[in-house]
C-alpha cells in the first residue's frame, strides 16, 4: 500500500507541477489544487497508514490511530479551498484588466 | 501565565473582526476604531519588550493544554523586538492612511487588522504549524490589499504574489508532514528536543525538511532565486501597504532565525544546517538589489529595490552565524524595517505632488514642497545607504567587523561596500533628478498633510534615534543573541511544568 501511496502522491504533484508551469491561469489554477491535493494526501499519511484501525478511539483496539494529522488536514484544506477561491476571481480580474488570460497579462511575444 | 502575551493577537483580531460587523458604518467610527486598536499595540508591545528584557522567556499555554500537545505562544526577546518593530511601523502607515488613502478601498482598515494578526501570530508562536496559519492569514490579507484598484500591472504583480505564495505554502505543507512524520511532534521545541536526539536513519529526511522550512522563509524574505516577486509588487501597492509590508520580508528573516537557530542544529558540533547555503545566498541577493537600485527609473521601484538589498545585507551577517554578526544583524534589522517603510511613504509623497510624472526619475516635474521633501529624501537616503550620522552606519560597522577574520571576509565586505557605495550614488541621482533638474514648475497643490509628514518624519527620526540610542539598542541585541544561541533556554521554558 505504501508504494500505490508514494505513487499516487508523487503522481498528482508532478502532474500539478507540469500544469503550474504552463503559465496559463486556468492551468495554473488546476495545477494548484492538484498539488494540494497531493500535500493533503501526504499529510493525512503523515499518521502511518493502517488498515482494519478504528476511525477514532475504540475501547477494544490498542493502538488508535493518530488523530493530529487529520486535524492538520482539515486545516490546509480549509485553507487551500479559500486561497483558491480568491486566485480565480484574481485570475478573472486579471483576464478582464488585460484580456488575456496568460499569467503575465499579455501573449508571449 | 501572563496574558498580555496573547493581546497583540487578540486586539487585531477583535478590532478586525469588528470592522468588518460595522461595514456599513460612517468612515469616521472605522479610523477612530482601527486607529486606536493599532495605537494601543505599541503600549502592549513595549511592555511585553520590558518583560523580555528580563531574559525571562515566558510562555502561554492556549487553553491551558500543556506544551507539546497544545499550540503555546512564546515570548523572548527576539519576539518582543519584532512585535515593537511591527507596532511602530503599523501606527505610521495607518496614520499616513488617514490622509485619505484608507477611503479608497473599502475594507482597508479591517484587512489591515488582519494583516497585524498574521504578523503579530508568526512572531509569537511557539508551534510550526500554527506558524504555517498565521503566514496563511498575513497573506490573504497581504493580497486583497495588495490587489485593490490599479489597473493591469497591479493586478499583474498580484497574480505573481498568489500563485507564487500558493505554491510556496504547498512546500510549507510538505515540510510540515516530513517532520510530523519523522519526529511525532509540531512544537518548536518539542521538535528541537527529538531532532537532535532522532535515528541517525531519519536526519536525511529532517534535513531535507529544513531545507524545505528555508526555501519557504526565503519565499518570503525574497531572497534569490525567490525573490523577484517583490520589486514589482511592493512598487504596485499604495504607499501604507508598502509601508507595511516592509515588515512582512522581515517575518520570513525571523523565521529563518527561530527556526533554524532551534531546531536545525547539529548538536553534536553546533553547526547549522543552513551555513553552506545562506551566505552565498544573500550575497546574490545584495548583488541583485544593487543592480536592481541602479537601473530603476522610478522612485518607488528603487525603494523596492532597497527592501531587497536590506534583506540581502541582512542575511549575509546571519549567515556567517557567529555571535558578533548577529547582533550586528538584529541592529540593522530594526534599523532598515522602519527607514524603509518611512521611504515607502515619502516616494508616495514624492510621486503624488509630481501628479501624472509619478516618481519617475527621467521627468523634470518639479514637486510642490521641495524643502520639505528634500529634506526628508536627503535623510533617508543618508539613512538607508549607512552613512553617519544615522544607525545604519553603525549596524553595517559592526557587520563588516563581524566579518573578520572569517574566510569569506574579502567577499563579504567587497559585496557590502560596493553595493553601499552604488546604492550611495543611485540616491544622489534619483535625489537631482526630483529635486534639481526640474523645470521649475510649480507641481502639483497636493501639500503633504500633517499626519503623513508626521508618519513619514518618524519613521525616518527612528534612524537617527537608533543611533542614539545605540547602546541599549546593542545591549538588549546581545541579550538576544545569547538566547539564540542557547535554544536550551527556549526549550525548557516551553516543556517545563508550569508552576
Amino acid at each position: 500500500m505504501e508504494g500505490l501511496f508514494a505513487i499516487v502522491v508523487g503522481g498528482l504533484v508532478a502532474c500539478g507541477v507540469y500544469l503550474l508551469l504552463r503559465a496559463r491561469t486556468f492551468p495554473v489554477v488546476l495545477g494548484l489544487t492538484l498539488i494540494g491535493y497531493g500535500v493533503n494526501v501526504f499529510l493525512f499519511a503523515t499518521g502511518r497508514l493502517v488498515t482494519g484501525s478504528a476511525p477514532l478511539v475504540l475501547p477494544v483496539i490498542n493502538s488508535p490511530p493518530d488523530p493530529l494529522p487529520q486535524a492538520l488536514v482539515l486545516t490546509a484544506i480549509v485553507i487551500g479551498f479559500g486561497m483558491t477561491a480568491y486566485l480565480v476571481v484574481l485570475a478573472l480580474k486579471a483576464y478582464g484588466k488585460s484580456g488575456s488570460d496568460h499569467v503575465d497579462g499579455g501573449p508571449a511575444e | 501565565m501572563n496574558h498580555w502575551i496573547i493581546a497583540p493577537i487578540i486586539v487585531p483580531l477583535v478590532a478586525g473582526a469588528a470592522l468588518l460587523v460595522l461595514q456599513g458604518a460612517e468612515a469616521h467610527t472605522k479610523r477612530v476604531l482601527s486607529l486606536s486598536a493599532t495605537t494601543a499595540l505599541l503600549p502592549i508591545a513595549l511592555m511585553l519588550l520590558s518583560a523580555a528584557a528580563s531574559g525571562e522567556q515566558q510562555t502561554y499555554y492556549l487553553g491551558d493544554w500543556p506544551a507539546p500537545f497544545g499550540i503555546v505562544l512564546v515570548l523572548d526577546r527576539l519576539t518582543a523586538l519584532m512585535l515593537v518593530l511591527s507596532a511602530v511601523l503599523a501606527l505610521a502607515s495607518l496614520f499616513y492612511a488617514l490622509a485619505g488613502e484608507d477611503k479608497k478601498q473599502e475594507d482597508f482598515h479591517a484587512l489591515f487588522q488582519f494583516q497585524l494578526l498574521g504578523i503579530n501570530g508568526a512572531f509569537l508562536t511557539g508551534d510550526l504549524f500554527n506558524l504555517f496559519v498565521f503566514f496563511e492569514i498575513l497573506l490573504i490579507a497581504s493580497y486583497c490589499l495588495l490587489v485593490y484598484g490599479g489597473g493591469a500591472p497591479r493586478t499583474r504583480a498580484a497574480v505573481h504574489f498568489v500563485i507564487l505564495n500558493l505554491a510556496g505554502s504547498s512546500v510549507f505543507l510538505i515540510a510540515l508532514g516530513v517532520i510530523y512524520g519523522t519526529l511525532g511532534s509540531l512544537n518548536m521545541a518539542d521538535v528541537a528536543v527529538k531532532a537532535a536526539s532522532a535515528d541517525p536513519h531519519d536526519t536525511g529526511l529532517i534535513r531535507t525538511a529544513g531545507l524545505l522550512l528555508f526555501v519557504v522563509f526565503a519565499l518570503k524574505a525574497a531572497l534569490v532565486p525567490l525573490g523577484f516577486w517583490l520589486p514589482s509588487a511592493y512598487r504596485s501597492a499604495t504607499a501604507p501597504v508598502a509601508c507595511l509590508f516592509a515588515i512582512m520580508t522581515k517575518v520570513g528573516v525571523y523565521a529563518i532565525l527561530r527556526v533554524h537557530t532551534l531546531i536545525f542544529v547539529d548538536p553534536s558540533d553546533g553547526t547549522y544546517l543552513l551555513a553552506p547555503w545562506l551566505l552565498p545566498l544573500a550575497l546574490a541577493t545584495l548583488a541583485l538589489g544593487t543592480i536592481g537600485v541602479i537601473s530603476a527609473s522610478e522612485l518607488r521601484t528603487t525603494v523596492s529595490y532597497l527592501v531587497v538589498v536590506s534583506v540581502g545585507t541582512l542575511l549575509a551577517a546571519i549567515g556567517l552565524f557567529s555571535r558578533d554578526a548577529l547582533i550586528a544583524a538584529l541592529f540593522y534589522l530594526s534599523h532598515s524595517t522602519l527607514v524603509t517603510g518611512g521611504l515607502f511613504l515619502l516616494a508616495d509623497l514624492i510621486a503624488v505632488q509630481r501628479g501624472r510624472d509619478e516618481a519617475r526619475l527621467d521627468r523634470p516635474r518639479a514637486v510642490h514642497q521641495p524643502i520639505l521633501l528634500g529634506t526628508l529624501f536627503f535623510i533617508g537616503a543618508v539613512a538607508v545607504s549607512g552613512l553617519p550620522p544615522f544607525g545604519g552606519f553603525a549596524a553595517k560597522l559592526y557587520i563588516l567587523k563581524a566579518a573578520q577574520g572569517s574566510a569569506t571576509a574579502p567577499w563579504f565586505w567587497g559585496a557590502i561596500l560596493v553595493s553601499g557605495l552604488l546604492v550611495i550614488a543611485s540616491l544622489s541621482r534619483a535625489g537631482s533628478a526630483i529635486f534639481w533638474r526640474t523645470n521649475h514648475s510649480a507641481g502639483e497643490a497636493h501639500p503633504a498633510q500633517r499626519c503623513q509628514a508626521v508618519s513619514t518624519g518618524t519613521l525616518l527620526a527612528a534612524a537617527f534615534l537608533l543611533m542614539v540610542f545605540a547602546a541599549p539598542v546593542l545591549n538588549y541585541a546581545e541579550a538576544t543573541v545569547e538566547q539564540l544561541l542557547h535554544p536550551s533556554g527556549y526549550i525548557e521554558a516551553v516543556l517545563s511544568d508550569r508552576g
